[in-house]
């Protein structure tokens, strides 16, 4: 058949573009926008170039931010992950208790992360919170407003409290998807414990886990709320991590053009690691 | 090997069982010889699979006892009773290659890697995946899997029984057939106690010197093929061996001879007398089809290719019969029993003839 060459195509494509355009690309090019120009008010805007990005790639600020938010991130995937997946094997696989578990286990899901932060700010004050006070009587000198270590410790704790369960929710789902059989075959073989877990659990949870520390690992590179409650990124700078280090710049200074440079240089990061791990995750489905 | 005792053992899967139907397994009671090739055949929830998972351990019965040459296994796990058993769909550990698929099992125990080396070569070579020995077992096809797994269970060579839980489901019938005799000349060279489960009766047959023929958590029969064949115990067994099964007809009894409708059937000798609704039951095999005997309308011939089986009504009743491939069916088509295939029932089990 004769094939007709034209762009009427494009036509068909148009609406998703519109709708794309408005939601995401228009957004995007204001920031780009900004992140080139600079502004004394008033609406005046002058050309200031690739000056916002130079300065920002040489702030010690921005990279420490980055190397904080990184050390976050490690921290929370090498406590949650484990302590998912261990808690996912210990969980029952039928009777009454799995309603019960599961239903706890999504509960901290379902809080809005700005009342979680609540929750632990109050938990964690050694005048009325639970925490806070029993462990200064226990003669911890437990802090979190004036002391960074107590400040990281606090955000972390609250961090696996709160997300923990994601990764076991989904260690579980890929559990319980293992037929008996390989369980049965597994004893008939004579397979210890550990050799169930490392040759029949943990490759079928692989896939699973791969997205659970995708998600781990974007969240927390993104995360801002419940520390910016809790410790609104002090004391000092100590817990203010790449999103507060960015919302202090553009809302808290009004600084507009480095902020905007800032969340171009987040958002191309960002992109660049969720292109990793859909590599990663594609050329592993690949190979299977 | 072993010689298995299977001592009175009921097996219920409720908490507190009260009837008799609570039960999955009512009560079988059998010996398991050293060394013998076992079929356990029956429809699906009969209990096969329940007794299989008893003798190796992975359950526990509710009642009764399991020894293995006369020592009290009851309560042993399945790694102390040292047993095989492949499952009905393949079980492989995916992360390992077919060579250390096979290994599993021995180095678990603990058997030097010399002696693994040695019996899992041999292994691969019968199940003929040597050439394949290095790759990752999770890209192979599903009767390739279904092989390591019944390589796993072969492997060990000192096992007290080998149990095989309906393992060619899953494979090509060319290949099942292969198999199958791949397994049988095992049992020959090595002299395993092999225990079969299966709802294929061909397969069943073939494999096994004795039969066990289970129906709703029940022994019926256990026997050779051709006892299975020629003198069913049960009406079940009638009916669920031999293809078309065996034909059974409600039946009165008077003395030598039984009457089904206006008709006159003699028999070899005249049964006991016993209590329930008296059946007879005939292999379509030993209905002749011919100018003599009982009326009988034809409602439809199937070419099965090696012989024909015919679909009549006699008295009312669906009958079938098996004529040769080139025979005809007569004009005015009537019917004779064979007396050597004829069985009696009363009340579904078999009841013996007098003189």
């Amino acid at each position: 058949m004769e094939k007709t060459w034209n762009n009427k195509a494009w036509f068909l494509v148009l609406p998703m573009l519109v709708l794309v355009a408005f939601s995401a690309v228009i957004p995007l090019m204001t920031v780009v926008n900004y992140s080139v120009q600079d502004t004394f008010g008033n609406n005046v805007f002058f050309w200031a170039g690739t000056e916002w990005f130079e300065d920002l790639l040489a702030s010690d600020r921005f990279w420490e931010a980055m190397v904080r938010n990184l050390i976050f991130s490690f921290i929370i995937l090498a406590i949650e992950v484990p302590l998912g997946i261990f808690i996912a094997l210990n969980m029952p696989k039928k009777g009454w208790g799995v309603p019960v578990c599961l239903v706890l286990m999504a509960l901290p899901l379902l809080i809005p992360w700005n009342v979680v932060g609540t929750i632990w700010q109050v938990f964690g004050r050694n005048d009325i919170g639970l925490l806070g006070y029993y462990v200064n009587a226990f003669g911890i000198d437990y802090n979190y407003v004036q002391d960074p270590f107590d400040a990281w410790v606090t955000v972390i704790i609250m961090d696996v409290w709160h997300w923990t369960s994601l990764v076991v929710l989904l260690c579980y789902a890929g559990l319980v998807s293992i037929p008996d059989a390989f369980y049965q075959a597994a004893k008939i073989d004579g397979a210890s414990r550990w050799a169930v877990f490392r040759y029949i659990q943990l490759p079928k949870m692989q896939r699973v886990l791969l997205i659970a520390v995708l998600l781990r690992f974007m969240d927390s590179f993104m995360i801002y709320t419940e520390p910016f409650v809790v410790t609104g990124g002090g004391p000092g700078n100590s817990t203010t991590f790449l999103s507060i280090d960015l919302v202090k710049t553009a809302l808290g200074q009004f600084d507009l053009g480095p902020a905007a440079a800032m969340s171009l240089v987040y958002f191309l990061i960002i992109l660049l690691l969720s292109w990793v791990f859909y590599t990663v995750m594609t050329n592993y489905d690949a190979e299977r | 090997m072993a010689r298995i005792d299977v001592n009175h053992i009921r097996h219920s899967y409720l908490p507190n069982p009260k009837k008799d139907s609570d039960f999955a397994l009512k009560e079988v009671h059998h010996v398991f010889e050293d060394g013998g090739a076992y079929a356990l055949l029956g429809p699906s929830g009969c209990g096969k699979t329940t007794l299989l998972n008893i003798i190796s351990g992975l359950l526990h019965p509710s009642h009764g006892k399991l020894l293995f040459n006369g020592s009290d296994v009851t309560r042993l796990s399945t790694q102390e009773r040292n047993i095989a058993q492949v499952f009905q769909f393949p079980v492989i550990y995916d992360t390992m290659t077919v060579y250390d698929n096979l290994a599993f099992p021995l180095r678990n125990r603990r058997v030097p890697e010399a002696d693994v080396d040695r019996k899992v070569r041999e292994t691969l070579d019968m199940i003929d995946l040597a050439a394949m020995a290095n790759r990752k077992a999770r890209r192979l096809t599903a009767d390739q899997k279904q092989k390591i797994s019944l390589g796993r269970g072969l492997v060990r060579s000192d096992v007290n029984a080998i149990l095989f839980d309906e393992p060619l489901t899953v494979i090509d019938p060319h290949m099942k057939w292969v198999l199958r005799s791949q397994l049988k000349q095992l049992h020959r060279r090595f002299g395993y106690t092999m225990v079969y489960v299966t709802h294929d009766q061909t397969e069943a047959l073939t494999f096994a010197d004795r039969v066990v023929v289970m129906y709703d958590g029940e022994i019926v029969q256990i026997g050779t093929p051709a006892e299975l064949f020629e003198r069913p115990r049960h009406t079940f067994v009638g009916y669920f061996i031999g293809s078309p099964g065996m034909n059974v007809l409600p039946v009165a009894l008077e003395g030598k001879t039984a009457m089904l409708g206006a008709q006159r059937i003699e028999l070899p000798g005249a049964p006991k007398a016993e209590a329930g609704p008296v059946e007879l039951g005939i292999r379509p095999e030993y209905v002749r089809l011919g100018r003599e005997g009982m009326a009988v309308s034809v409602s439809k011939v199937e070419d099965v290719g090696r012989h024909k089986v015919v679909r009549a009504n006699l008295e009312g009743r669906e009958i079938a019969a098996v004529i040769g491939e080139d025979d005809e069916v007569p004009a005015e088509p009537k019917v004779r029993f064979d007396p050597a295939g004829i069985n009696i029932y009363a009340d579904s089990w078999r009841v013996e003839m007098g003189a």
